[in-house]
């Protein structure tokens, strides 16, 4: 576990944020992939299971939130769903239809020199 | 709310224990109460509460209620609904709470921070205690414990639940707490207003940035990280080993209920037969000795007999939580189980109810959704129980050829696989259905925390298969023991007439019921014997067995199932004997599983629907199977 620092400057909330062009949907991304969370929710969209604005905030409760380090641990055995994702410093497990709401990049060095900056002060 | 604390005048003052899951919130719990604990249902809700009392190192009494784990006081499910009805005072039946001791797991703050944060709002008096201090503390986690009770403006104190000593500055404080509750009640100073709302998607954010920016002031990053638990992951969420061994552990603890609870259940049964016989021969025959050994002795027992089975389970189940493996284990059932619109979680019960539909429907407690839980309670008894093993092998045995089929199966032994079959593919089905059909469009999400696995502590674990079989025994006993008074009744009276020549029970109300039912179960092939041998065999499956044996006169003994045999292999036809076990594969033929049902959903809706629908499924299954055999032949 660590207890990474978020940049401070990171824009908050989907409202007022530009998300990066190559930012795609947490529940694409395979076993392995590391990235940070840009924008929970589904910015208006409709899902199949909850109420749009409760998963954003069931989402957000459970650590996904922007500027968050996402990394997928493991996939599923069947339809590779569903995923356990380490979360900053603890890990979730969901379905891949939730993670459909969280938005990531992927990992920028920059932040992860952040982490380092961090641990040295 | 500006009401002066309540409970101060009147009694010992009361404390919530809050939290996120797998704080350790329970372990606090127990260390707090030791044994006097107290778990029962929340008035009118499916939610387990409980509840205990301590004594301070003053002297003070504390009464503790330990709240179901969240996130957030925004609740998302039943569970989560008491916790914000209790914390704000607004559940009905509960004082509101003197004290609130949010619990955090110290090497996983951020989430907990943003929870107390939240509860701050809530104006109650409020303590925050950094539980598994050890486990952080380790890992070279430093947490600066003064900045961080600065920064929260809430007291903040190191425990360690699972050790002796890990308590005594929580006690102390609780003393310094509850001195300042009573003099500001004495005062009459009003606590601070309660300004909690539901956070928007956008309040969740800031006080995640806040507890962000308190964690990056307060706590410094662990020098050594938790590398066992991405080891053990590696394997136990690897797709195809990691089911694997889920298999291999369910399957031993499946073999664990059936036969290490064997013996003490016999001996058990042994014991309650010794002290029926030994009262058959100190009292002198009559309503009384028959109220005492039938009713009451046999009552008790069939309760009691369950025990080892129950604890067992509840062993593995609570090693198996305490270890971290639980929400695994649902992960890695979670599509398997979802085909039939079960949680991943139904696993574990379901696998139980082979063994006894009883521990399974209390092990459902595992599932944290009500819609999940009730629909694996509803199909638990469809899984073929042990009780059901008894009366299948006596039909089996005296109807089904004992000979080979295509050489290698036993067609008796296909028979009884069938049997299996036919009962798991029903639960699965009847899921799908209530799921889909019944409660659609509300498929909840999957949701949920791995937390970092844990050695169980033993003290922890026995203390609580205790509290478990304590609350068996009590709950389901009162409720189980009274409905088989009844059936003793209704098997014994009235008693039988002066030169009666067949059974005392064809005389009974019992016996009565069976006639006058005749004509509605003739259309499935049975007779009234066999309608008479049901009515005992409600207080539990296997009883028919011995039932039957009393109505046709066979008398009763283990050694009189072969003359049993014969009886009945002339005297049903073919088709009344198939019909007779897709019957017992379906009938909610057993009082103690509604009981518990009764108990575990605190309420009379589900067992009756339970009731209601496994009657119907009996039925319509006899029927076809009835009318197919007898178009076959066979009547
Ligand atoms: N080392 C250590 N282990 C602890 C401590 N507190 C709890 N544990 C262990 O942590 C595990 C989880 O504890 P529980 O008490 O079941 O957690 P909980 O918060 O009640 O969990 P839920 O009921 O699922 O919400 C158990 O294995 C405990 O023995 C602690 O202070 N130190």
């Amino acid at each position: 576990m660590h207890i990474s620092p978020r940049p401070a400057d990171l824009p908050a909330g989907p409202d007022h944020e530009t998300v990066p062009a190559d930012a795609r949907p947490l529940s694409r991304a395979a076993k392995g992939e590391v990235g940070r969370v840009v924008r929970v929710g589904l910015n208006g969209a409709l899902h199949d299971s909850l109420d749009p604005d409760e998963l954003e905030r069931r989402l957000l409760e459970i650590g996904f939130v922007e500027g968050a380090r996402v990394e997928i641990l493991h996939e599923g055995l069947f339809g590779r769903d569903p995923i356990a994702v380490k979360v900053d410093d603890m890990r979730v497990a969901l379905r891949r239809r939730e993670a459909e709401a969280i938005l990531v990049t992927r990992w920028q060095p920059a932040s992860l020199h952040a982490v380092a900056e961090d641990r040295r002060s | 709310m500006n009401a002066v604390t309540p409970v101060l005048q009147t009694g010992a003052p009361r404390m919530a224990l809050v939290g996120n899951p797998n704080c350790g919130k329970t372990a606090l719990f127990n260390a707090l109460t030791g044994s006097r604990q107290k778990v029962a249902n929340y008035a009118g809700v499916t939610v387990e509460r409980k509840e205990g009392s301590f004594t301070t190192p003053e002297g003070r009494r504390v009464q503790v209620l330990d709240l179901p784990g969240t996130y957030s006081l925004r609740a998302r499910s039943p569970d989560e609904e008491v916790t914000r009805d209790v914390v704000l005072g607004r559940f009905k039946g509960e004082a509101e709470p003197d004290l609130l001791v949010c619990v955090a797991d110290a090497t996983n703050l951020r989430l907990v921070l943003r929870l107390v944060l939240e509860l701050k709002q809530v104006g109650r008096p409020l303590l925050l205690a950094l539980n598994m201090f050890d486990i952080a503390k380790h890992r070279g986690i430093e947490i600066d414990v003064d900045r961080l009770a600065a920064e929260l403006g809430v007291p903040v104190v190191p425990t360690v639940a699972v050790r002796k000593a890990g308590t005594v500055d929580l006690l102390k404080h609780i003393d310094a707490q509850v001195v300042d509750l009573a003099l500001a009640a004495a005062q009459g100073v009003s606590q601070g207003a309660n300004t909690w709302h539901e956070p928007s998607a956008e309040e969740v954010r800031a006080t995640h940035r806040e507890a962000d920016r308190i964690i990056k002031l307060a706590v410094r990053p662990p020098t050594k990280p938790d590398t066992w638990t991405t080891r053990l992951d590696a394997v136990l969420l690897n797709p195809v080993a990691g089911l694997l061994i889920l298999l291999t552990v369910l399957f031993f603890m499946f073999q664990a209920v059936f036969t290490w609870a064997q013996p003490a259940m016999d001996g058990i049964k042994a014991g309650f037969d010794a002290l029926a016989a030994w009262v058959n021969g100190a009292m002198p025959d009559g309503i009384l000795r028959s109220l005492i050994t039938d009713g009451i002795i046999a009552g008790v027992g069939s309760i009691v007999v369950f025990l080892p089975q129950i604890v067992i389970l509840f062993t593995f189940i609570i090693l198996l939580e305490d270890f971290g493996y639980m929400p695994r284990a649902a992960f890695l059932m979670d599509k398997i189980m979802g085909g039939a619109g079960l949680h991943g979680r139904a696993f574990i019960p379901l696998l139980s109810s082979f063994a006894c539909a009883i521990p399974g429907i209390m092990a459902t407690r595992v599932i944290d959704n009500r819609r999940d839980r009730l629909a694996t309670i509803m199909v638990a008894p469809l899984m073929t129980c042990s009780a059901r093993i008894p009366v299948y092998t006596l039909i089996i045995s005296a109807f089904v050829p004992d000979r080979p089929v295509a050489g290698v199966f036993a067609l008796q032994g296909l028979v009884m696989f069938g049997l299996y079959a036919a009962g798991i593919l029903s639960a699965l089905l009847v899921a799908f259905v209530m799921r889909r059909l019944v409660w659609r469009g509300t498929v909840e999400p999957f949701l949920m925390e791995l937390p970092a696995y844990k050695v169980p502590d033993a003290k922890n674990v026995v203390m609580s298969v205790w509290t478990r079989a304590k609350a068996f025994l009590q709950r389901a006993g009162t409720t189980i023991l009274s409905i088989m008074i009844l059936i003793w009744f209704l098997s014994s009276f009235p008693g039988a007439p002066e030169g009666a020549t067949e059974p005392a029970i064809d005389y009974s109300i019992a016996g009565m019921i069976g006639h006058w039912l005749q004509p509605l179960v003739a259309p499935i092939g049975f007779n009234w014997q066999m309608t008479v041998a049901l009515i005992p065999g409600m207080a539990a499956r296997e009883v028919a067995v011995a039932a039957l044996g009393t109505v046709y006169a066979v008398g009763g003994g283990e050694e009189n199932v072969t003359a049993l045999m014969d009886t009945l292999g002339h005297s049903w036809s073919l088709a009344t004997a198939l019909s007779f076990l897709a019957w017992y594969i379906f009938a909610p033929q057993c009082a103690s599983t509604l009981a518990v049902v009764r108990r575990e959903t605190n309420s009379l809706k589900w067992p009756v629907i339970m009731f209601v629908y496994m009657l119907t499924l009996a039925y319509l299954a006899s029927l076809a199977t009835y009318h197919v055999a007898a178009s076959l032949g066979w009547a």
